[in-house]
């Protein structure tokens, strides 16, 4: 490895970085909904990501084999997404109504234990159904690379980070358009007075994890065909840097979450240039310890007051 | 009480004093390896381990309140200090029982050190962080090739000796982890009735009111991670005596998990309830060897029905129970 990279490679990292990083950003936004309204780590979501993967695959892997996907690949690969993202979405109610809303008035690590015990049952039960073998994900995308000037990007690439940007500005457009989204902030800022104004604080709870769920799915499709290998234990390691890039942009702060992603996407591409690729998941938790030293509330995170 | 004579037989079991019924309890289990056998002796004082982790993990959660999910660390550091240093992966070869003292202080010494920058920290970022640090401390364990052989791991480490007399059976580390429970239990308890015990309590129950009360909330939990820390370093140099060599897949985020959730089920900052959680966490999956396909499973959801059910645990402590009838 020489010193100082060429610039190509650079710029190779960065279109890696971004790529990686649109998709750190679609799981960070579940994490931060959820701390945003209820003020918890959601443990569990790196599983709900897994559970988007597994069903896209699973979708995807039928329709390959009933030769649907050769004729209609673009309907194939909407079928895929839309099915993952309900199969997450149906999952993380379950979730919030089994294991976090009965806890809602717990003292503050019974959640966490709560959400520690539903991460490990997913896996297992993911585990039990597919026989902790890799599943090789279908290569259904066209090749194909476009050039521009020396640096090159793979459609797929393309694919993945247009496709996290055009999620972002559709969620940002229900946060602040939709009534629901108002809805959703008026539930961040205060539960009480939100339910006084006459909000389903419930409703808007299952809502929100059904779009933070969504998204982790589309997010999970993509990290199985970008990488084409998955497994029943892959939630977790995206879970956790996830979870940084969201404490990195400002838990609770919809905005910080996406750029959180990215920063992190770029940082840890960009650091396999200096450091051995080994050490390529120490860069996201050194960074997160970093963070919560120095800034503890984020890049853009306002002041979360302190709860006792 | 109905049943006279059974009232009698009571009232006589309360005159013998609380010391004997310890004598009996600990001769008891002293008594076990020759009856159970080897592999039995074997998995105990895999539990026995276990309740030392628990124990020292308890400190920090159960009596400081601090959710530390990164314990594992200093588990691995006592392990991989002790391994380095009496293997012939550099020709060292420390007695073990120079290299508890050093476990101990090395083990603490990391307790402090992640301490210092994370404490200031809120519950779940807390748990988050300590969390990432266990995973760093493993990733570096894995590629540092050239000190901890990566994942090749260590191999033929110096089994502990007094004398001629070297440990070698199953038998053997069974006393010696028994011993090492009981230091921890009594160690364990002594805190708890101290003043740095009561400190940490009043820390967990609320802590601007502890601070208003002149209590040094970062020096009390400082110690309690440092203190904690060392109860896993030396349980880590117990265990990579016993197992004769260590990788670094023993330290993954499941021990953690696992000690954790061992004081979890048996009542948080109970000791008799860290014994009993370790005996279920530990000792059933391998009972239900046959079922160990869905012990993992049956565990994720355990948590989340204890939670949800049954917060404080099997054990509670004392105080908790007493704080619990209070709000009702």
């Amino acid at each position: 490895m020489s010193l100082v990279p060429s610039p190509e490679v650079i710029a190779d990292q960065v279109l890696n970085g971004l790529t990686i990083g649109g998709i750190y950003a679609l799981i960070a936004l579940g994490y931060t909904l959820v701390y945003g309204i209820l003020f918890m780590i959601n443990f569990a979501h790196g599983e709900i990501f897994m559970f988007g993967s597994f069903a896209g695959f699973f979708i995807l892997h039928q329709l390959v084999e009933s030769g649907f996907a050769s004729t209609n690949l673009a309907l194939s690969l909407l079928a895929a997404f839309l099915g993952a993202m309900l199969t997450s979405s149906i999952l993380g109610v379950i979730l919030e109504r089994a294991a976090y809303r009965p806890l809602r008035k717990a003292p503050r690590l019974a959640p966490l234990i709560s959400a520690i015990g539903a991460s490990i049952f997913l896996q297992n039960v993911m585990m039990l159904l597919v026989k902790a073998r890799m599943q090789i994900y279908p290569d259904v995308f066209p090749e194909g690379i476009i050039g521009v000037g020396p640096v090159s990007v793979s459609y797929f690439q393309v694919f993945i980070i247009l496709g996290s940007v055009l999620m972002m500005v559709g969620l940002y457009l229900f946060i602040k358009k939709t009534r629901t989204g108002k809805a959703m902030r008026a539930v961040a800022e205060d539960k009480d007075t939100a339910a006084l104004m006459g909000i389903d604080v419930d409703r808007i709870i299952v809502t929100t994890f059904v779009v933070g769920s969504a998204l982790a799915a589309v997010a999970g499709v993509m990290v199985g065909m970008y990488y084409t290998q998955i497994n029943h234990m892959m939630g977790f390691l995206p879970g956790i840097k996830a979870f940084t890039a969201a404490v990195l942009g400002g838990i609770g702060n919809v905005a910080g979450a996406m750029l959180g992603g990215y920063v992190l996407g770029l940082a840890e591409a960009l650091g396999v240039l200096v450091l051995p690729a080994q050490y390529k998941d120490v860069i996201a938790f050194s960074l997160l310890v970093m963070i919560l030293v120095f800034r503890p509330r984020g890049i853009l995170g306002e002041v979360v007051s302190e709860r006792a | 009480m109905k049943d006279p004579v059974i009232g009698r037989w009571i009232a006589r079991l309360r005159l013998v004093p609380a010391w004997a019924w310890y004598a009996a309890l600990i001769g008891s289990v002293a008594a076990l390896p020759p009856i159970l056998g080897n592999y039995w002796t074997h998995v105990l004082a895999y539990i026995g381990i276990y309740i030392m982790l628990g124990i020292g993990l308890n400190v920090v959660v159960g009596f400081a309140g601090l959710l530390d999910l990164g314990y594992v660390a200093f588990y691995a550091i006592g392990a991989y200090t002790y391994a380095l240093f009496a293997s012939p992966q550099f020709g060292i070869h420390v007695p073990f029982w120079v290299m508890i003292p050093a476990c101990v202080a090395l083990a603490s010494l990391g307790g402090v050190l992640l301490g210092i920058p994370v404490l200031r920290m809120r519950g779940d970022y807390l748990a988050i962080v300590t969390l990432g640090f266990g995973e760093i401390i493993r990733i570096v364990l894995n590629n540092l090739d050239s000190v901890t052989n990566g994942p090749k791991g260590l191999l033929r480490i110096d089994p502990p000796s007094i004398g001629s007399f070297q440990f070698t059976t199953p038998t053997h580390y069974y006393y010696l982890i028994l011993a090492g429970c009981l230091l921890s239990v009594f160690i364990a308890r002594r805190l708890n009735d101290s003043r740095v015990g009561r400190a940490w309590i009043a820390m967990r129950e609320d802590e601007d009111a502890a601070s208003l009360m002149g209590i040094d909330v970062l020096k009390y939990k400082l110690m309690a991670f440092a203190i904690g820390a060392s109860f896993a370093g030396v349980g880590g140099i117990i265990f990579a005596a016993r197992q004769g060599s260590i990788f670094p897949d023993d330290f993954s985020l499941m021990v953690s998990i696992n000690v954790l959730c061992l004081i979890i089920i048996g009542g948080m900052g109970s000791i008799p309830g860290v014994i009993l959680g370790a005996v279920a966490l530990i000792g059933v999956p391998e009972v239900l060897r046959a079922v160990a396909l869905y012990r993992m499973l049956a565990f994720g959801a355990l948590l989340v029905i204890m939670m949800v059910f049954r917060p404080m645990g099997f054990i509670p402590s004392t105080r908790r129970r007493l704080e619990l009838r209070g709000q009702e």
